[in-house]
């Protein structure tokens, strides 16, 4: 049996023990954790799917080895971000927009505009083109995603 | 440990806070094969049954592949049963199940599939009301049906639907005859419905292919050859010997894989595996493409349209115009890699897959394990957008194989380098066109040639299948390419012709649009060549030849909408009038498979001389599809066909050396971001009374005619080669 890891997610601490202290978080979220709203798309960090927040900042859970964390930070993946009954203003938005075709992408362009609305609350159309530059999308959803980070922009 | 469901609870020790997860991603069926219920194309039982509570079940050979298709179909079938949306529950492409209606494909599923599921949902409908009258002595043209109740039009209870049918089974054949609602009366058919997935993705709920766990389950990973047809000679177990969690090395002639316990196990044990492979070089040299397209060995000539004496008229033109068109290889890109998932028990098996074709599936994986189909069950879970036949159906037979070597359930995700380098591609297209022009400029005669491969949409051979040396099919399936090389216009003198070439770069399938989209690119933009050697106006250039009313009407809905202003192109500003950057608009036209869908669109585009770079600024675009089921959907789906297909034709081309793909990542193969997507702008004619017709594809189809036509106004050069790269653009540019 590995090393336990202390980890605190969506507001509740566990710890997860790995034979690798070198997982990637993304592979500790989804399957020692059971949480889908990061998904894999490259591994590479190159397409945003797998984007978490780790003390408010989108992070690519990918490319993040469990062992590069400290033992405080606070990781928030999309099921944390807020529920049908308590939306978050971004996730609400989205299903307003009705923002996704296959929706794969759509974790890390929420958890990725969220990041960006908390540091800045009014940003310009060119502004979330810019922030999301990294965030792939093969259905070509851009379009919804975009009214949807603006929407949730105006109700913030 | 090798148990992961034990493994991680004893894993969990933060107190009780996630206990229950493991399995809470229930299933959607659990496994079993043999069918438990008809599944037969004229049974109403097999697209539909009442449950005890009223509600209805549908079963749909058709899947929804993230394109709001699942939420179309409810539609359809809750209109026709009078049933509230929420009472309608579909189940979709589970081979033990769902009737096979043919694979997801060709922007068929509402024109079929969801033709047959209104048909039987009329043919259900006409039976409960019979049931009605005989129970309440009251005739059938007097009772009326409503919220899952059969009631009499003049008033009065009636009776739940559920009352009337004991067992919720038909028992009836599909009845093309049996009435169907009248468009007036449909209270959800027309609407935009939101789609009924959207929150569950939102809020992370959703059950994805990639997220499918069984208990016991354990991670596959596979290595694939480092060059196409090498051999695999030899494996040194002891490579991998100290990854703790792996389960087994799996070979199979030339299929390698790595099973482990955990799924970073998976992965780190198929980057260290050590392996030897003979050398291979199969491919042709990249730079010399297209002469190696022309050089391939001809099968057989399909003629596609054959009017008056093309040749003949040719000869007599007053002008002639010649020029050859080419479509580079492009993969699907599916932003999650394929992922499947496997379970052997005893000689039976059944597979979990984001497959597009699940009744397929099941034939090809009973074939490769010489199982009876019965044994064979694939159910379906929708997986990343595949547009197309990707890798879902490869990964099935990679978990497949893995599973029976354990003999347990396993997963396996495809990397970015698998998906990348093993997905099956759209092939490369080459097409010489000629036109003769009389003293006019009107055309006389149309001649064309397209260099495709042979085949059309059957099974794509399953990779896994091909390595081990298990059967497998040995025919091309690049798709029904020859759509749409023959052309809606009225010329006097036309012969289109498709040689189909005996073999292709790579393995070939039919990715969105497949055909179509090249057919059309060569056809619109040639034309639009005539057009400017003639001087017209394009729209008016077009509308002089068709004589096809919705076809005119899409046209000149386009001109209003984008406020076309009439004058041939180019624009003809010149390099010193426009400075740096200029701008174009350019036009094209389609009407799908020349029966269906009819698209016209328009791309305002600025280049930027200096760099070479064209930047999509607006596409406007009018379609009628005939009926249209849910407005907001087809939206979505015009949005998404043209923001893939301004990826496809300005920056996308599969690289490959003499052995393998090379562009095996996002920077080797760059996709459209945020700050490339144009803004869109839209009208869709909506005709309630018509057949409803496919939206998947076709706008997707007058894309890269649209955007080379409008370079070609913008800086008066034509570009035949997709993709228009900078370099293209610069190295043309510096020709001039
Ligand atoms: S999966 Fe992490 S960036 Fe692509
Ligand atoms: S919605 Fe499918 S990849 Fe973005």
């Amino acid at each position: 049996m590995g090393q336990s890891h202390s980890l605190t997610i969506n507001g509740r601490s566990l710890s997860v023990s790995l034979d690798d202290p070198d997982t990637p978080l993304l592979y500790v979220l989804r399957n020692e954790v059971g949480l889908h709203g990061p998904r894999f798309g490259c591994g590479l960090g190159q397409c945003g799917s797998c984007t978490v927040h780790v003390d408010g900042q989108a992070v690519r859970s990918c490319v993040t080895p469990l062992s590069s964390l400290k033992p405080e930070a606070k990781i928030v993946t999309l099921e944390g971000l807020g529920t049908p009954e308590a939306p978050h203003p971004v996730q609400a938005a989205f299903v307003e927009e009705q923002a996704a075709q296959c929706g794969y992408c759509i974790n890390g362009m929420i958890m990725t505009s969220a990041a960006l609305l908390k540091d800045k609350p009014k940003p310009s159309e060119a502004e979330i083109r810019q922030a999301l530059v990294g965030n792939l999308c093969r259905c070509g959803t851009h379009a919804r995603i975009v009214r949807a980070v603006q929407r949730a922009a105006a109700s913030l | 440990m090798p148990n992961s469901q034990l493994s991680r609870r004893s894993l969990l020790q933060g107190g009780a806070i996630i206990v229950g997860f493991t399995l809470s991603r229930a299933l959607p069926a659990m496994a079993g094969t043999a069918p438990s219920k008809p599944v037969a194309l004229d049974e109403v039982d097999s697209y539909l049954a009442l449950e005890r509570d009223g509600s209805a079940i549908i079963y749909s050979g058709k899947v929804d592949l993230g394109t709001g298709v699942r939420t179309a179909l409810t539609q359809m079938a809750a209109d026709e049963l009078d049933l509230p949306l929420s009472r309608v529950r579909v189940i979709q492409g589970d081979t033990a199940l769902t009737p096979d209606q043919g694979p997801t494909y060709g922007s068929l599923s509402i024109q079929n599939g969801g033709t047959q599921i209104r048909t039987a949902a009329a043919t259900a409908r006409r039976k409960l009301i019979q049931l009605a009258s005989e129970r309440l002595g009251t005739p059938m043209d007097a009772l009326v049906t409503k919220d899952g109740r059969v009631a009499p039009a003049a008033g009065g209870e009636g009776i739940a639907y559920a009352e009337l049918l004991k067992d919720g089974h038909f028992a009836l054949k599909l009845d093309k005859d049996a009435p169907s609602k009248n468009p007036d009366d449909f209270s959800l058919v027309g609407k935009s419905v939101p789609r009924l997935d959207i929150p569950a993705k939102i809020y992370a709920t959703f059950t994805y292919m990639q997220d499918v766990m069984l208990p016991g389950m354990l991670h596959g990973r596979v290595i694939r050859p480092p060059a196409i047809e090498a051999r695999l000679t030899g494996v040194d177990e002891a490579s991998v010997a100290g990854i703790p969690g792996l389960v087994k090395v799996v070979r199979e002639g030339d299929f390698l894989g790595v099973v482990a316990t955990s799924e970073w196990a998976a992965i780190k044990a198929a980057q260290k595996l050590s392996a030897t492979w003979s050398k291979a070089e199969t491919l042709p040299e990249q730079a010399k493409l297209w002469e190696h397209v022309r050089a391939t060995p001809v099968v057989k000539e399909d003629t596609t349209s054959n009017v008056g004496d093309a040749d003949g008229a040719m000869a007599q033109a007053a002008r002639k115009l010649k020029a050859t068109y080419d479509f580079a290889i492009h993969t699907h890109g599916s932003i999650g890699p394929s992922c499947a998932v496997a379970q052997p028990e005893g000689d039976a098996l059944t597979v979990w897959t984001a497959s597009q074709m699940t009744h397929a599936l099941r034939t090809q994986l009973s074939a490769m394990f010489s199982l009876p189909p019965e044994k064979v069950r694939c159910i379906y879970v929708e997986g990343s957008g595949c547009y197309g036949r990707n890798g879902h159906e490869d990964a099935a037979a990679d978990a497949a194989i893995l599973a029976r070597a354990v003999g347990k359930p396993v997963r396996v995700q495809w990397s970015r380098a698998d998906e990348h380098g093993w997905d099956p591609k759209g092939p490369p297209t080459l097409i010489d066109l000629s036109a003769g022009l009389d003293d006019k400029g009107a055309v006389t005669a149309w001649s064309s040639q397209f260099h495709i491969p042979v085949g059309a949409a059957g099974t794509v051979p399953l990779v896994a299948a091909t390595l081990a040396g298990l059967p497998h099919e040995t025919a091309l399936a690049p798709g029904n390419i020859v759509h749409n090389s023959a052309i809606p216009y009225g010329f006097p003198n036309v012969k289109t012709v498709c040689r189909r070439l005996a073999t292709t770069p790579l393995r070939p399938s039919w990715i969105r649009t497949p055909g179509r989209m090249q057919n059309t690119f060569a056809n619109e933009a040639f034309l639009d060549e005539c057009a400017a050697a003639a001087g017209i106006d394009p729209l008016e250039y077009r509308l002089r030849s068709l004589n096809d009313p919705r076809g005119i009407e899409v046209l000149k809905r386009l001109a209003a909408l984008a406020k076309w202003e009439s004058r041939p192109s180019p624009k003809g500003e010149g390099k010193e009038a426009g400075g740096d950057v200029q701008t174009g608009r350019g036009l094209s036209y389609v009407k799908y498979e020349l029966y269906r869908t009819y698209v016209a669109a328009l791309a305002e585009v600025e280049v930027e001389r200096s760099s070479g770079t064209i930047r999509a600024k607006r596409v406007f675009v009018v379609q009628d599809c005939g009926q249209i089921i849910n407005p907001d959907g087809v939206r979505n789906q015009i949005e998404g066909n043209v923001i893939q297909t301004v990826s496809r034709v300005l920056k996308e081309e599969v690289m490959f050396d003499r052995s393998r793909v090379t562009s095996t990542d996002w920077a080797s193969y760059p996709i459209l971001t945020f700050p490339e997507v144009p803004e869109i702008v839209m009208e869709l004619i909506d005709r309630p009374r018509d057949k409803p017709w496919g939206a998947g594809e076709p706008s997707a189809a007058v894309i890269p005619s649209a955007i080379s036509n409008a370079v070609y106004d913008a800086i008066g050069l034509r570009l035949r080669s997709v993709p228009f790269t900078p370099e293209k653009v610069k190295t043309a540019l510096q020709r001039t």
